[in-house]
Order: structure tokens, then sequence, then C-alpha cells
């Protein structure tokens, strides 16, 4: 099984030698299942003048509990991409270790790296497969951005992409949302972002948006100045990924609280 | 219904073990040796099919025989890995695990198959130190064996490895290790027993890097190999993804680097064990 010539996709080589390490492969007992595994809440991710900045707030609830404060919901795909999950966080957790592993081992198998196209189709296809699960309300819906090194339009190198629990996948223009707050975090970004940003601009922005996500969203954990816990913000440019250190994003989310201590609404 | 002729065991054995060997023999050399920076794996190879890869963070895989053999040993290594990565953790991948399943399944491949596989393997684990980097060779018929420090695969590995036991220092740098490699490649094939000056078109390159967090397995070519070979410095260039990251944005980065299997587990009188005996047969 091991040396069979076959595929160089890691989620095909599992499904036929483990498949139960394949999430959405597992029988689920009828009814809805929504409630019984903690959410993970809003992701935004910004597209710059050198690549993608992405974001995520530290919360995830189980109904009205928080189940944790200190989840990471941003993550490095790979060198030059990021992906954050909102929806059933178990599931979610798993199913960006398994694109983590599925990029990596085509990066070994074949030698090269996966396009950002080609990386963001195969999402998609992991996402479909936890279909019959997303039915049952353990949904998980990622979001995906990375710093195109090979891009069509030389002027797009930061590109975004998001996905319905259906598999289905759109790529994003500017900035994009995911998650329980993130029709507040979109409409905050919709004013505030404009073409062309720099990559510190962006991560003001990212922060901002996710302060008025958890403004108006009690899913969302705005930033929590008492314990010291901030977003994760990651940046994906020709350099690679980055996650910004504890005293980078402090300094940034310290900023954001104290305009919001002179201005509320932002 | 023919009869077929009696053929003693030993001699079906003797048999197969020359056709690999043959097979093995007509081939280009690799080398790999351990260097105060990793571990470097240097083949002579004219083609870009790749006889040297990544395995997995700190392991890394060098072959030399029949290519369609050990790739498809290669890509086993590369499942089993991440495999195993994914299931328990990334620290729980050790290439004593790989080495293992190598010889399971060469040796297998060996007693169980009429032709047996025309590779020599080498999977190769760079840990903290250079005394704790680990070089197994597995031949073809199974046999494993823990190498000291430096293995040449091949034809003519014995040549080869003359050269490199004569001159190996595991506190050279990468230029000097370049060097010793690439003469000890180029110490035969030459008409009449001459030595050949190997050039960088006539040679894969790669590192198992020391002080590289995550990943350490990192390809030397082009310009960077030209400069590594008139005895300049191996300047790596910056890791993607790692830049000046203090929180973990990989699941590898808290690795430990020394020897993917825990210290404690393995015990100081292990340092015995890397004299180099083999472990599984007598190689023949």
């Amino acid at each position: 099984m091991f040396t069979n010539a076959g595929t160089s996709s890691f989620t095909q080589f599992l499904s036929q030698a483990a498949p139960e390490l394949l999430p959405g492969r597992r029988p689920l007992p009828p009814g809805l299942s929504a409630d019984v595994a903690p959410h993970a809440t809003t992701i935004v991710a910004v597209a710059t003048a050198d690549g993608v900045v992405m974001a995520g707030d530290r919360r995830a609830t189980m109904g009205n509990l928080i189940a944790s404060r200190d989840i990471e919901k941003v993550h490095p795909a790979d060198a030059y991409s990021l992906i954050g999950i909102a929806g059933t966080a178990g599931i979610g957790i798993e199913l960006m270790r398994l694109f983590q592993v599925e990029l990596e081992h085509y990066e070994k198998i074949e030698g090269a790296m996966l396009s950002l196209d080609g990386k963001a189709n195969r999402l998609a296809a992991m996402v479909r497969g936890n279909l019959g699960a997303a039915m049952q309300g353990l949904a998980v819906v990622p979001l995906f951005a990375g710093y195109d090194l090979a891009p069509a339009d030389p002027a797009r190198t930061g590109r975004i992409f998001s996905f319905d629990v259906a598999g289905g996948l759109y790529e994003e223009t500017g900035f994009d949302a995911i998650g329980s707050g993130s029709l507040f975090a979109k409409s905050a970004l919709k004013k505030r972002y404009r073409p062309g940003v720099t990559t510190d601009e962006a991560i003001r922005l990212a922060v901002e948006a996710l302060y008025d996500a958890a403004d108006d969203d009690t899913a969302t954990g705005g930033p929590d100045v008492t314990r010291k816990i901030y977003p994760v913000v990651m940046t994906a440019t020709a350099d690679g990924t980055h996650r910004l250190t504890e005293n980078e994003i402090t300094t940034v989310a310290e900023q954001v609280v104290a305009g919001r201590m002179e201005n509320p609404g932002g | 219904m023919a009869m077929q002729f009696y053929a003693s065991p030993e001699q079906v054995q003797r048999d197969r073990s020359e056709y690999a060997r043959k097979g093995i023999a007509r081939g280009r050399s690799a080398v790999v040796l351990t260097y105060s920076g990793g571990i470097l794996l240097v083949a002579e190879n004219l083609t870009s099919l790749r006889k040297i890869s990544e395995l997995y963070d700190k392991i890394a895989f060098a072959a030399v025989g029949r290519y369609n053999e050990f790739e498809s040993l290669r890509r086993a290594g590369v499942r089993m890995a991440d495999l195993n990565g994914l299931a328990y953790d990334r620290r729980d991948v050790t290439g004593r695990a790989l080495a293992n399943a190598y010889t399971q399944t060469l040796g297998a491949i060996f007693s169980e198959t009429t032709k047996p596989y025309e590779v020599e393997i080498c999977v190769a684990q760079v840990g903290a130190s250079p005394e704790a980097d680990e070089l197994y060779r597995i031949t073809y018929d199974g046999s494993v064996m823990d190498e000291p420090g430096f293995m040449a695969m091949g034809g003519q590995a014995e040549a080869i490895g003359g050269v490199l036991k004569d001159r190996h220092d595991v506190n050279a740098d990468a230029a000097a290790a370049l060097k010793l490699a690439v003469e000890a490649l180029g110490s035969v094939g030459g008409e009449n027993g001459a030595k050949r000056q190997l050039t960088a078109k006539q040679l894969e390159v790669a590192v198992l890097d020391r002080s590289r967090r995550g990943r350490a397995f990192r390809r030397i070519s082009g310009a960077a190999l030209g400069t590594l070979l008139e005895g300049g410095k191996d300047v790596p260039e910056k890791a993607p993804g790692d830049a000046g990251d203090a929180a973990p944005p990989a699941p590898a980065e808290a690795k430990p680097t020394v020897s993917a299997a825990p210290v404690d587990a393995e015990g100081v009188s292990d340092a015995g064990d890397k004299t180099g005996g083999a472990v599984n047969g007598d190689g023949s």
C-alpha cells in the first residue's frame, strides 16, 4: 500500500491506508449535534500590496459558554499560505492539520510546491468531504489566503479564497471574513479598506475589524487586556509566512483599544 | 509437468545477491557525511531525476541503483513519515523507524520475489550535534548498518568510502565537507583508474541543516553550489515561514533538535552503538 505508484495526494493515500483518520468518514448518530462541541468564531483576511494579512480572535464558544479564551484559529498552511478556521473547532483543527500535511506531502513527493489555486482546490475538496457532518451541525468553513508565487496578474500577489460548507470555492477581492462575527467585521472593512494598503495598515485594519466583530457578536472575543490575550495575526508575503510576535500584536491591540477609548465606534 | 532442477537455498541467495550487486555497481555513486553544520548528501547525477530527497523534518533519503525501485521506496517513506506524523506527533517520526520499515520491505522483497531490488539506500537524521546524527545504510537484502558519520553507496563504494574514512572530519565546514565528498566521488571512475574532476553540473547536493528549525532539508544548486564548490561560505537563504517568529507558526517549532527519539529513552550507552556494526545479516 505504501509503495503503490498511485497518487501525490496525502488525503487520497489516507483514504486507502487509514480512512479513519479522515474527517467526514465517521458515521454520526442521526439528529443535529451542533451543540456537542466548541465553536470557533471570527477570522478576517486582508489583501495588501505585499501579500495578505489574516487575523483571528481567540474565543471558542459552546452555546452560551466560553469554551476557550486563547484558542488559535489562524495557522500557516505552508511556507506561503495561511488558513483560518471557523465552525466546529475540533473538526476545523483536524482539517487544518490534514491540509498542512497534504501540502507538505505533495511538495516532498513531487519536489515542487502546489500552485496557490491548486492548494485552494485541495482544501475545497476536503471541506466537501465534511458535508455529511456539516448537515448535522458539525460544519467547518475555512478561510484560505496566501502569497501567489506565480500570479496571473503581477499586481495581485496576495489572494484570498473563501469556501461554503458544500465545498464551493470563491476567490475574494480585497478582504473577507468568516464566522459568527463576520458580518460586522466585513462591514468595518468595507468602510476602511483601500486597495494597495501596506501590511502594517492591513494589520491595524484587521484588528479593528475583529474589535468591531467582538463589539456586536457575543461569540467573538475582543482584545483581552487583563489577561493579555490578543488576536493571532499572520502575514504571508514574498518572505514567507510570519506570525506577529507577542510584542508586535500587543502594540497594535493597545493602539486599537486606546482609539476606542476616545471613540467607541472606531 | 516439467521438473525444475534443484538449486540449494544458498545458491539462490547468492545468485540474487550477485544480481543485485551488479545492478547497483553499474550506477553512479552517492556519499553522505556529517559535518559541523549538519549532514551533507552528495550524489553524482547528470539527470533531473532526484537521488536525494526529504523524508521528514530532520530526515533525508539518498539512494543509488534502479530509479523506479528506489523512487517507490522514497514515496513509501514519505507516506509513512507523514502518516505517523499526523497520527501521533511530528517528534514521533524517527529515522530509526523509517530504517526499520525499509529493512522489512527490502528483506521481504529479497527473499520472497523472483527479482531483488537493485538499490542501496541511506536514511539520514540530523541531530543537535554531529555525535547525535544518525546514518543508516540499508542494502538490497534488507541488511541495515548504523554508519559512523559517513558512508558511500553505489559502484566502487569501498574505494570512495576509503577516501572518506581517511579524511572525514565532523568539525569541517560545509565547503570542506563538500570538497571531500566531491574528491571521494571523483577518486574512481576515470580512465585507467585515474581521478576525475566533477563539476557542479554532475552533482546533486543537499544538506540537513542542523541550525534550521522545522524542516531541515535544503537543496544546494545553481549559483549557491558553484560558490560552495569554490570554497565559499554556505549561506542559507532565509527559510520561508521562519521570518523571526517567536510564537509557534508550525507544529514542528517546539521539536527538540536532538535525536528525534527522546534522549533519556536512548540512554548514554547508546553512543557505543555508533561504531557501525552490521545489525542484521552479513550483507552478502
